[in-house]
């Protein structure tokens, strides 16, 4: 239920966007995330976009554990 | 994260052992130490990735009431079953619910019995039935945060006349808030990734502050939840017990913006029922009286009285409260298993027991 599935934005048509989710398009709406555009990736909960997925943070925390030797 | 390479470095096997390595060196003179996490989806990643046969012996990861379909009062249920087979309505509602047995009956066997009861993914398709049908829809909104902003923002939308929702929206917060305020042994939380891209930090805050117990917001890839472990173990060695926000990459500051105000202008705070737990103050969510045409417990006039009901011999509500395991229920994988489950936990995919019972590496 509270599952959420990454998706990147394929197309964007006003409030809706067709996305891909891992390789399976689908329709979803972006009505609750702005500053979205083609080419981000999102997390979509019940056919809602519900946050933008920022990659530079993800390298960044990658980066810092393949540095840190323990 | 989608990008596959970035994916892949998530589930590293030398990075994981190296947070592993840190967090058997940092616990070590620690003693027992018992972190809950609340969202049905963590759970998946610990089980599924076997994340507990890697920690120390001395540290227990615990599932807590993360998962909606679980905590939904079985007098709802017995409520929107009734309703289908008296009045001529269609009940859409999301699959993981279809099963999950009420006192009488579940809304799956209404269905067999005649009512109209759909299975929806979205919000989005239930309206889309209201649109074609002239039977009266009624969509029942399940789901805690991550969820009522979607309900919030079709009600603002102004849906068809025919439309309208019978509002069981929870609240994460509380309940943990709940568990601690009633004496449970928790050292830290892991707070729910997908719920804090609604909520954001702050409203953990506060809690952490005043029961002193450190939280660490994860996302759902092993790595994220290994970290999640450390970070807490980290704060209890140094007696800090602050929230860290490990899944930045999703989880902002202050929440998701829109959805927040989307949600505190067609919702207001109520107390409510959690199904094997209890009432909790302040823990759910219903719609204002401005948005009451679209009200399905007021147009139907429905009086739904709690009742504390789990099948006899089922544990869920201990499961729930992070008391037990499914493993410590006499029941699992004997009598109960996904293909006749006989409690909540074991109907829902994100219930502790079904996902003990798919994925656990102790199956009976
Ligand atoms: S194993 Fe089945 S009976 Fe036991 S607590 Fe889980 S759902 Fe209930």
């Amino acid at each position: 239920m509270c599952l959420a599935v990454p998706a990147k934005i394929i197309k964007i048509k006003g409030e809706l966007a067709e996305v891909d989710v891992g390789g399976i398009k689908k329709e979803i709406s972006i009505a609750l995330v702005k500053d979205v555009k083609e080419g981000d990736y999102v997390l979509v909960h019940t056919g809602y976009a519900i946050a933008k997925i920022n990659e530079e943070e993800a390298k960044e925390l990658i980066e810092l554990w393949q540095m840190i030797s323990f | 994260m989608a990008n596959d390479k970035l994916l892949i470095q998530f589930r590293n096997k030398e990075i994981i052992e190296k947070v592993v390595r840190k967090i058997k060196e940092e616990s070590k003179d620690l003693g027992k130490i018992k972190i809950m996490h609340v969202c049905g989806t963590h759970e998946w990643t610990i089980t599924h990735f076997g994340i507990r046969s890697l920690l120390p012996e001395n540290i227990e990861v615990i599932a807590g009431p993360g998962c909606p379909v679980c905590v939904t009062p079985a007098s709802e249920i017995d409520a929107l079953a009734e309703l289908s087979l008296k009045e001529d309505v269609i009940i859409t509602t999301f699959g993981d619910i279809f099963r999950v047995p009420g006192v009488k009956t579940s809304l799956m066997e209404a269905k067999s019995m005649g009512g109209d009861i759909r299975i929806v993914y979205s919000i989005l398709e239930s309206i889309k039935i209201a649109k074609k049908e002239n039977k009266k829809v009624i969509h029942f909104s399940i789901g805690f945060e991550t969820t009522a902003p979607t309900t919030a923002i079709e009600i603002l939308k102004g849906p068809p006349k025919n439309f309208s929702v019978f509002v069981t929206h929870k609240l994460i917060p509380p309940a943990m808030e709940f568990l601690l305020k009633t004496g449970h042994k928790i050292d830290g939380f892991i707070c729910p990734g997908h719920v804090s891209t609604i909520i954001g930090v702050r409203p953990y805050r506060r809690i952490a502050e005043k029961y002193k117990k450190p939280m660490c917001i994860a996302g759902f890839e092993p790595l994220d939840v290994i970290i999640g472990i450390l970070n807490i173990i980290e704060q209890i060695k140094k007696g800090t017990y602050y929230v860290h926000n490990e899944y930045n990459r999703a989880v902002k500051e202050e929440g998701n913006v829109i959805a927040l105000n989307i949600i505190s202008k067609v919702f207001e705070v109520k107390d409510s029922w959690w199904r094997g737990i209890g009432l909790i103050e302040n823990s759910g969510l219903k719609l204002k009286n401005e948005y009451e045409e679209y009200d399905a417990i007021k147009i139907f006039d429905m009086n739904i009285e709690p009742v504390d009901y789990m099948p006899n011999g089922c544990r869920c509500g201990d499961v729930l409260k992070g008391i037990i395991t499914p493993y410590d229920c006499p029941l699992f994988g004997k009598i109960c298993n996904p293909n006749h489950p006989i409690g909540p936990c074991m109907v829902s995919f994100e219930g502790s027991c079904s996902i003990a019972y798919k994925y656990g590496r102790r199956i009976i």
